[in-house]
């Protein structure tokens, strides 16, 4: 099973990125494609039983997605707003976020979604905690809130 | 439709412009890396969203199309790959604890 | 509408010499190493304009493609070289940090 969908996703890639249609480009992507799918199948999907569960949770991560560009565009406005001020108030510091997530994808969910929104930056996950170097204390105090752990729980831990 | 991609190319240079010029201001490595990390990932998927709204304006030619998707595919990729570059880096900065700059006016 | 992308190319070349500054003025090496990554992503988007300018975009989009992918795994390199110096280590008599305060 694991076989036949990196072969269609790497196919696909190959199709869309060669824009050639005859028998010789479509032939020699078969080829390499089943080669790259035979050494490194384990590598692109880890999980040994696939269930649909992961339809769901492809369906839950596109409804994630434009909420999390409205907030990326939230925060690169504060950032911008924050480098042409003349002043620059800013006050960096680092803090500890426990998190109640379990399962790895979650984890780089939620740190690449800390990442890129509101002046945070994930740098480490330490037994179960972020180290999150903020860069101002309203950004802190609204990563403290939760909001968006509670949304990407909800993503991948929901039954 | 290419007015609306001028829109999104001319947001997309402004937030490059932001990026590099926190780059240039910021005090110290960490906090260049907010604008840094978070200006230009958002400043490329604008900019080659625009692009790829403008590629369309001639129609929907099969051509056309897949050039558009091969478009997002880069500023999908930007997208991922900027924030764990962010991450390494940041990492390492701690793991060798290079130490953070502090506000002195407002902390204590 | 080519000259508008060629305006915003020239432009962001004058960005890149601003990035660039920090390049080679900063003080740590990690500075320099998210300067160079910062350019090399307004490079990516500079080689997808030029495709529009010549009309040749199935050629300039593959290699921006391929030098998002080498800015990529450049920036992961040398941050995973730099983790596993201990000499980075302030105080250390590291040629990284000096003048880094």
């Amino acid at each position: 099973m694991r076989y036949i969908i990196v072969f269609f996703i790497l196919y696909l890639h190959w199709i869309l990125w060669s824009g050639k249609f005859d028998a010789f480009h479509l032939s020699l992507g078969i080829i390499s494609c089943a080669l790259v799918t035979f050494m490194s199948h384990d590598l692109f999907i880890e999980r040994k039983k696939l269930s649909p569960k992961i339809i769901v949770e492809a369906i839950r991560f596109i409804k994630y997605v434009p909420w999390l560009l409205y907030q990326i565009i939230l925060s690169n406005i504060h950032v911008a707003a924050l480098v042409l001020s003349p002043r620059m108030p800013i006050e960096p510091k680092i803090i500890r976020y426990k998190t109640k997530l379990k399962t790895d994808i979650a984890l780089v969910t939620f740190a690449n979604s800390i990442t890129l929104t509101p002046g945070t930056i994930t740098a480490d996950i330490v037994d179960g905690e972020y180290v999150v170097h903020a860069l101002s204390r309203k950004v802190a105090d609204d990563l403290m809130t939760g909001e968006m752990e509670d949304k990407v729980a909800q993503i991948f831990e929901e039954e | 439709m290419s007015v609306l991609a001028v829109i999104f190319i001319l947001t997309g240079v402004f937030f490059f412009t932001t990026a590099t010029i926190g780059l240039l201001r910021f005090p110290d490595f960490y906090t260049r890396m907010h604008a840094a990390g978070k200006g230009d990932t958002l400043g490329a998927f604008l900019t080659l969203a625009g692009l790829a709204l403008y590629n369309l304006h001639h129609g929907f030619s099969v051509d056309a199309i897949l050039m558009s998707i091969k478009i997002l595919l880069i500023a999908v990729f930007i997208f991922i790959a900027n924030p764990t570059a962010t991450h390494a880096i940041t990492k390492a900065a701690l793991n060798c604890s290079v130490k953070p700059w502090e506000n002195k006016e407002t902390s204590k | 509408m080519e000259s508008f992308f060629i305006y915003i190319s020239m432009f962001l070349c004058l960005l890149v010499i601003l990035a660039l500054y920090r390049g080679i003025a900063g003080p740590t090496v990690l500075d320099r190493i998210i300067s160079i990554s910062a350019i090399g992503t307004k490079t990516t988007v500079i080689l997808a304009l030029m495709g529009f300018i010549y009309n040749r975009g199935d050629m300039f989009l593959d290699i921006a493609l391929a030098y998002a992918f080498l800015n990529f795994i450049a920036t992961l390199a040398a941050a995973k070289f730099f983790r596993s110096r201990k000499s980075i280590i302030p105080g250390s008599n590291c040629p990284i940090n000096k003048g880094g305060e």
